[in-house]
């Protein structure tokens, strides 16, 4: 058949699917939508007819854009996300985690590994905080925590707006510190290492300073609460990093690229999971810990309750298997 | 001795990515090169800074809650800008619109949020040393020009496709050729007439003096004898 006569015979066809098209990616009136895939595939064959008759590069590359258009509206990855949102909070993180487990072990002994000793030399030697952490803001973290002025964390006992402040600081702080920790990993898996370790250091340092020269109590019922949320957070970033940095090292069977693609698609779910906890944790530093009229003892039982809601959930939500819903 | 059914085939010289979709069609995809991807993220960056700069000024008549906000829009657009621009509105931020480009997924299909979330989280990376080094270097290097964010979450910058408009072939008396021709044969004459507005006419004389022997068609007339074939081979027109 001769090109002409092709073009004559299907041009309403594809002017017909041009116009589909256009309502599509508009996204108006879907009405004819259910006769789509069929125009597409019809379009599809059209193409395939026009390159094996060797037909004109305009008309074969103007197919190509329709198809490709086509394509574009027809094949999509499959996201629903309200119903997902809900099962990756009740179930596919937690599942995630324990999967995980490996780095997130890993990750773990690393960050509160340096914690703790990080806490325990600068509470055994304290001159060593110096070394650690400019004597300024060693200044500044002994004003922020002094049980004689009577206020906690970063300012004075604040007013609705100044929580406010507190909560849109912290949400940025820290999750721009998990980000970092986590993309870090593509390094190999040494960035990610490094800033657990260095986040680890210094909370750490701060830790066991505060508790050396008496201002313990302030600072651990400060902490205590957002703390499980925050801390566990910044672990499992850095667990999704080492993830990323150990399908590198180790691709197994797959070329790098490709098992760096595997392991980023699951690290990245990880990241979302982090992200709500910082939030949580954020809206904790900022409505709860900072109150200063709660009695200490209060806050250490919420804050070991949070503890063990964090580990309960973790290890055990979403055990029992659903029909898919 | 098993003969192959069909011709291996040959990787275009061009930077061409070509997506084979469920219909059995290929589907070439342009990916855009380092330079075109800079200056659209340049733009994108001087957007973002305008409206921080607005809103941070806005804000400061709010005193302590425009800070809080402040911080939080700070947040919510250096992290998110690029990623809500990218699923809502088919892989296109501005700047991206502007240059004509778009982000797709490596088998051709629009962005996702988790594939978007992921490119645009470990562009921190892309960005190390300083000044987007690895990510360039990544970009160079590969094929289909992807820095790390984009081999990790799969997915691809493209140039997006603008629309075509038909050219006219020269006039000439349609006519058959004079040699059986293969098919990709019969694709270049109908190249050389349709892209012949485009060249210059020495240039276009070149071209057809090349073929004048092989096609066995009058050297001195052979732009006029080719225009003839590939009116022949395109049929009456209406």
């Amino acid at each position: 058949m001769k090109q002409s006569l092709f073009e004559t015979r299907h041009k309403a066809e594809w002017e017909r699917f041009a116009l589909a098209l256009e309502r599509l990616e508009h996204g108006k009136d879907t009405a004819q939508v259910s006769a789509f895939p069929k125009a597409y595939r019809r379009l599809c064959q059209h193409l395939a007819l026009a390159q094996e008759r060797g037909y004109s590069s305009f008309l074969i590359d103007s197919l190509q854009q329709q198809v490709l258009r086509g394509h574009q509206q027809l094949y999509r990855h499959r996201s629903r996300l309200g119903a997902q949102i809900i099962s990756f909070i009740l179930a596919d993180f937690p599942r995630l985690v324990r999967e995980e487990w490996r780095f997130v072990v890993v990750a773990s002994l690393l960050f509160f590994g340096s914690l703790i000793g990080f806490a325990v030399l600068v509470y055994l030697f304290p001159q060593l905080i110096y070394n650690l952490i400019p004597a300024e803001q060693v200044r500044e973290m002994q004003g922020m925590y002094d049980p004689v002025a009577g206020h906690l964390g970063r300012s004075a006992e604040r007013a609705a707006s100044e929580d406010w402040v507190m909560f849109g600081y912290y949400v940025m702080h820290n999750i721009g510190i998990a980000f970092q920790t986590f993309a870090s990993g593509l390094l190999m898996g040494v960035g990610s290492g490094f800033f657990l370790l260095y986040n680890g250091m210094i909370i750490g340092a701060v830790a066991g300073h505060l508790s050396e020269i008496g201002f313990g109590q302030t600072f651990w019922s400060f902490v205590i609460g957002h703390g499980s949320f925050e801390l566990t957070a910044i672990a499992l970033a850095g667990a999704a990093g080492l993830k990323l940095g150990w399908a590198l090292i180790a691709p197994g069977r797959l070329t790098r690229g490709e098992a760096l693609r595997l392991a980023a698609q699951k690290s990245v779910l990880l990241v979302c999971g982090v992200m709500l906890f910082l939030l949580i944790a954020a809206f904790i530093e900022a409505y709860w810990s900072s109150k200063t009229s709660v009695a200490p003892l209060t806050k250490y039982t919420v804050g070991a309750a949070l503890w063990l809601a964090v580990a309960v959930y973790l290890l055990l939500a979403g055990r029992t298997h659903h029909a898919p819903e | 001795m098993l003969e192959p059914t069909a011709p291996p085939r040959k990787a275009p010289l061009d930077t061409r990515h070509q997506v084979e979709t469920p219909e059995g069609i290929d589907l070439p995809l342009r990916p855009a090169g380092l330079m075109v991807r800079a200056v659209a993220f340049a733009i994108d960056l001087g957007i973002r800074g305008l409206i921080l700069g607005v809103l941070f000024i806005a804000l400061a008549f709010l005193g302590k809650l425009g800070m809080g906000l402040g911080s939080l829009l700070l947040f919510a657009i250096s992290w998110w800008y690029m990623v809500l621009f990218e699923v809502l509105r088919q892989g296109r931020s501005p700047g991206k619109q502007w240059l004509g480009l778009r982000v797709v997924h490596d088998d051709g299909t629009p962005i996702g949020w988790s594939a978007s979330l992921l490119r645009n989280l470990l562009r921190v990376v892309d960005l190390l040393p300083f000044g987007y080094c690895l990510g360039a270097i990544s970009c160079l290097q590969y094929p289909t020009f992807k820095r790390l964010g984009d081999i990790a979450a799969g997915t691809l910058v493209v140039y997006s496709e603008r629309p075509l408009s038909r050219p006219q072939l020269p006039e000439a008396e349609p006519r058959r050729c004079p040699v059986a021709l293969t098919l990709s044969e019969q694709r270049a004459v109908l190249g050389f007439a349709e892209r012949q507005a485009e060249l210059s006419p020495a240039r276009v004389n070149e071209l057809a003096a090349l073929l004048a022997q092989p096609l066995h068609i009058s050297a001195p007339k052979a732009v006029s004898e080719l225009n003839g074939i590939a009116r022949g081979l395109l049929g009456p027109t209406p």
